[in-house]
């Protein structure tokens, strides 16, 4: 297996100063917001790795920092060998962007209204100049709307006409145009009923069983993310606080967060049970605790915890940043 | 079980529109005991939230409900004008619903909101309200309440709003809370703060539930009972546990089915064909019947209604020839 996709030490910082007059009258400082702060990660080819975490935790800021929609303030992100930060802006950039293709959450704000499903999948066609002729085009989307389970008399009809399930699957149509190798998929299923998630994830599977695609998967639902990922990532305040392989994460979540997100979900295999509640929430990303930044609603949070920042590390084949596993404190 | 608290009865939704009449709920009846929770599950479409809506008497026009009829502790309330109404909910029945940002006054204090509903409701004096207000608050478990109290909910978090807008549904005491999809605004580790919070509360003061979601897991947490709807209609009713585990309805099977599970036991999600029909195009028959993989002749020409087996009930005509039932 080759490493497809890599993020070294990634950091987005993202100015949220009020305006400069406010700031004069007010006597307010400068404040910023440590969106993601050092991920690292890699994917294999072929494969897939899920981001989760709970709101404002990053995860669909990695997603857009690794398909150039922002640039990293500090770090790499690596495709295929490539550092992409000078590639995005020169001559190359072209051909990244037919690799790396994106779908994203809302099937309903991310297709144009005006435009008809032909036009919404032949674009990055026409934009990448991978038809000829008019015909290919034409054959080419149709062949594109049968993958997903859509027909190609479709093409003629408008967004509008689609279910939301049907919307979603036309935004993976546009994002398999230009036979990408990689696809970062934002929250794809969060807006779609249980029953048309099933189809949407179903398809998404096959199609990369047929065609290797390698997935980023960023999605705050664990069942799903434990369905359709190799390994996951559990992001808490812009940091990875623990990186396994999807088997090993839910048999044995080694973080407090990990456990506590676990724990926190509602399963129909558990009618009744009595839980452990959770506690507190997450708290400010402009004003992130010292040390640690879950310490405050860590049942293992000790003075070493609010003090000293622990890394990502590997311990007992996963990788893990707490002081409370690798000292042996769980 | 005790006497009923709320008892819905053939409730009929008509939306009238300038192509005919919309029917948005047909035949809906149920009803909840006291210090119950009914899970009301179903996807997009399929009426619950409208029926919440019916039994607190906030159905928007065009909307009305054309026969059946809603009893609160054995009286008539859908027929209520609407002033004898407004003094009912709030008072008996409480409604909390999915986004606690807009179901707050932005531009009032919480506990200006929260005493204000109190003295609307019961006769009390401001200071006895507002120490009424801070108990509630720290009932519902947010951190110095009498601090807080004079906060505006912007100062608040999702999960903390969603608390104050709980207190507020609780303030008068009701009987009843229809909580319509509470949780799914809000991040996991909140939801299940808020689920607890949910039962803990109706365990206390013996209020029954109406749990209106989309979410199985919250369900299969939180209610006693549930019910699935399916385009306007109760397909599948009965305990928790039954409906999950042995399900009757073929669309409650698939509904199970496509949940991705925590164990990680399912390879391949098992999917529904298609969609739920739109409301001006509602199959005849059984409304599942396109999309059902155990249809048969039957089910394309009559509609069936619930029919009991085991501990549930299920509007399918599969559980009619199994029981020699069918009416």
């Amino acid at each position: 297996m080759t490493t497809l996709v890599e993020a070294v030490d990634l950091v987005k910082v993202f100015d949220v100063s009020a305006p400069w007059l406010n700031r004069v009258i007010e006597r307010k400082a400068r404040q910023q917001v440590h969106a993601v702060d050092g991920v690292s990660f890699s994917i294999e080819k072929g494969r897939t790795l899920a981001l989760v975490g709970e709101s404002g935790c990053g995860k669909s800021t990695v997603a857009r920092l690794l398909v150039g929609l922002h640039e990293p303030t500090r770090g790499q992100v690596r495709f295929d060998g490539l550092e992409t930060r000078m590639v995005w802006n020169s001559s190359e950039g072209r051909a990244l962007r037919r690799r790396i293709q994106m779908i994203f959450q809302d099937p309903y704000a991310s297709l144009n209204p005006r435009w008809t499903v032909r036009e919404i999948v032949g674009e990055p066609i026409t934009e990448h100049r991978l038809a000829t002729s008019k015909d290919e085009l034409g054959q080419r989307v149709g062949e594109l709307l049968k993958q997903v389970g859509l027909a190609a008399a479709d093409m003629d009809r408008f967004p509008h006409q689609f279910s939301g399930g049907q919307r979603q699957r036309i935004s993976i149509a546009r994002a398999l145009a230009t036979r990408p190798e990689f696809l970062v998929c934002d929250e794809p299923t969060s807006a779609l009923d249980v029953s048309v998630q099933a189809q949407v994830l179903n398809i998404m599977k096959d199609l990369q069983r047929e065609r290797g695609l390698t997935y980023l998967f960023i999605s705050h639902n664990l069942a799903v993310v434990r369905h359709v990922s190799d390994a996951v990532g559990v992001m808490y305040l812009g940091r990875i606080v623990e990186l396994a392989g999807t088997r090993a994460l839910f048999g044995e979540p080694r973080h407090p967060y990990t456990r506590m997100l676990l724990d926190a979900i509602p399963d129909i295999g558990m009618t009744g049970r009595a839980r452990t509640p959770v506690q507190g929430e997450v708290p400010n990303p402009l004003d992130p605790p010292s040390g640690c930044s879950f310490h405050p609603r860590c049942p293992l949070a000790n003075e070493r915890c609010r003090v000293e920042r622990p890394a990502l590390t590997p311990w007992a084949g996963i990788q893990v940043a707490c002081h409370a596993v690798t000292e042996g404190r769980h | 079980m005790t006497a009923a608290l709320l008892e819905v009865r053939h409730l009929r939704v008509e939306f009238p529109t300038r192509r005919g009449t919309l029917v948005a709920l047909d035949d809906v009846s149920f009803d909840i005991a006291p210090g119950e929770i009914l899970g009301v599950v179903g996807e997009s479409g399929a009426g619950k939230s409208l029926t919440g809506a019916s039994i607190i008497g906030l159905l928007e026009p065009p909307g009305r409900i054309a026969s059946g009829e809603i009893l609160l502790e054995g009286r008539r309330i859908d027929n209520l004008p609407p002033d004898a109404m407004r003094g009912i909910r709030g008072r008996q029945i409480g409604a909390i619903f999915q986004d606690p940002l807009t179901s707050l006054n932005p531009l009032y204090t919480v506990g200006r909101q929260l005493v204000e509903t109190i003295r609307t409701h019961l006769p009390v004096s401001e200071a006895e309200a507002r120490e009424r207000a801070v108990a509630l608050l720290r009932e519902t478990g947010i951190p110095a309440a009498e601090a807080r109290i004079d906060q505006y909910p912007h100062q608040f978090s999702g999960g903390m709003r969603q608390r104050v807008v709980i207190a507020l549904a609780l303030a008068a005491e009701p009987k009843l809370i229809v909580a319509d999809e509470p949780t799914t605004a809000l991040d996991v580790s909140i939801q299940a703060q808020i689920i607890s919070l949910l039962k803990r509360l109706t365990r206390d003061h013996g209020a029954a539930v109406m749990l209106v979601t989309h979410d199985m897991g919250v369900i299969a947490e939180a209610s006693d009972r549930v019910a699935v709807m399916y385009a306007g209609r109760v397909v599948e009713m009965g305990p928790v546990q039954d409906v999950i585990h042995r399900p009757a309805h073929p669309y409650t099977v698939g509904l199970m089915g496509s949940i991705p599970s925590m164990d990680g036991s399912r390879d391949r999600l098992l999917q529904i064909e298609g969609t739920m029909p739109r409301l001006n195009a509602i199959p005849a028959g059984c409304a599942f019947n396109p999309r059902c993989p155990r249809v048969f002749e039957r089910c394309r020409r009559e509609r069936p209604n619930l029919m009991t087996t085991g501990a549930t009930r299920a509007a399918c005509w599969l559980v009619g020839q199994a029981t020699g039932a069918a009416a």
